[in-house]
């Protein structure tokens, strides 16, 4: 009987990464801005996407949402009321969106195309560990944390902050009577994500929003 | 908690693997696996039963590489193995370091295969046409 050792080195992921290279040349090409939303239940992701999908909307942008929940269409209700068409992807007990998901859905929604598109939000699961494996085809990774959750999130969950191209404190509205010690929370981002683009908001009061919207029109070439 | 995915995934891709290997027995496989990687080694372990169960790598080891986080600095020139994920500074002279030569890997490094013993019927097959 002979064992012998067979080298692999290949991606876990590798499925995924493949389907996510063809998500993001599609995007490329349809010339629309894909992001991806990742934040902890709660964290208040659905209610600063629909202020967000409401102000693009007022510039005049084509906006569209996919939104990520393990169940019930609560979020997809709540985001169409911006006016913006929105799918609710069900995982049914799974913790993250993948790019299988993500092909799918784009398949079957008939009342979208990219083509015209300005920008695709994708709002991930809520859940801090798992989305920071999966790539999307996202070109902005965007990670939130709300003021009720404490200056040192990105400490305890690296992984995803450590991926993210920018970054969003929510709730910002209830910084005072949240004892929220903002410069700790901004160099803790700065320590595991050197360098990288932080937005404070409320999509309560408005604050922050027009710093956010300035930034994806920019990113998106809105003129 | 998606370990259970991931393992899913390691059993899809190293049963293509081993599809080379007609009647071969994977008995184990190895994975790199970075700090930064998100993946938890103990529920990793957990799932790999449940995960090969029915499967051509039922029965097989799951033997998990953890790599430390490498940075190098711009300032220095210099490269920094880290102890943890919490602070990504050069160890040299101090300076925010976020150029990652290493952590975030998530690979399946190699697998080993048992090859099984000739069947009997074949051996004489051989002999009669010699």
């Amino acid at each position: 009987m002979t064992t012998r050792i067979v080298e692999l080195r290949r991606g876990i992921l590798k499925k995924n990464d493949e389907l996510a290279a063809g998500l993001r040349e599609r995007f490329t090409t349809a010339g629309v801005l894909v992001l991806n939303l990742v934040s902890s239940p709660g964290t208040g992701k659905t209610a600063f996407l629909e202020r967000t999908l409401t102000e693009l909307r007022a510039r005049g942008a084509s906006v569209a949402a996919l939104v990520g929940d393990l169940e019930t269409d609560n979020d997809a209700r709540r985001l169409a009321a911006s006016g913006a068409p929105v799918r609710q992807i069900n995982t049914h007990g799974i913790c993250h969106l993948d790019a299988e998901m993500i092909t799918r859905h784009l398949e079957d929604w008939k009342d979208v195309s990219l083509i015209g598109l300005n920008l695709l939000f994708i709002e991930n699961v809520g859940n801090l560990v798992c989305p920071s494996s999966y790539d999307l085809g996202e070109r902005i990774r965007v990670a939130l944390l709300s003021v009720t959750e404490g200056e040192d999130k990105p400490l305890k969950y690296p992984g995803l902050f450590n991926s993210a191209d920018a970054a969003v404190i929510t709730k910002i509205d209830l910084a005072k009577p949240c004892g929220f010690d903002r410069d700790q929370a901004l160099r803790n981002i700065n320590e595991i994500r050197p360098g990288i683009h932080v937005f404070e908001t409320s999509a309560k009061t408005g604050a922050g929003m027009d710093e956010w919207i300035n930034y994806l029109a920019w990113e998106a070439k809105l003129t | 908690m998606h370990e259970l995915s991931i393992a899913s995934s390691i059993v899809e891709s190293v049963t293509e693997s081993a599809a080379a290997y007609p009647g071969a027995r994977v008995k184990e496989v190895r994975l790199r696996v970075g700090a930064l990687a998100s993946v938890v080694e103990d529920s990793l372990q957990f799932c790999w039963e449940l995960a090969t169960e029915d499967t051509p790598l039922a029965g097989s080891v799951l033997v998990i590489h953890l790599l430390p986080v490498i940075v190098h600095c711009a300032a220095c020139n210099r490269d920094s193995q880290l102890d943890g994920v919490q602070s990504f500074r050069c160890l040299h002279c101090g300076e925010i370091a976020a150029d990652f030569r290493q952590g975030r890997e998530l690979e399946i490094e190699s697998i080993e295969v048992e090859d099984p013993e000739p069947a009997p019927a074949a051996l004489e097959n051989r002999e009669e046409r010699a």
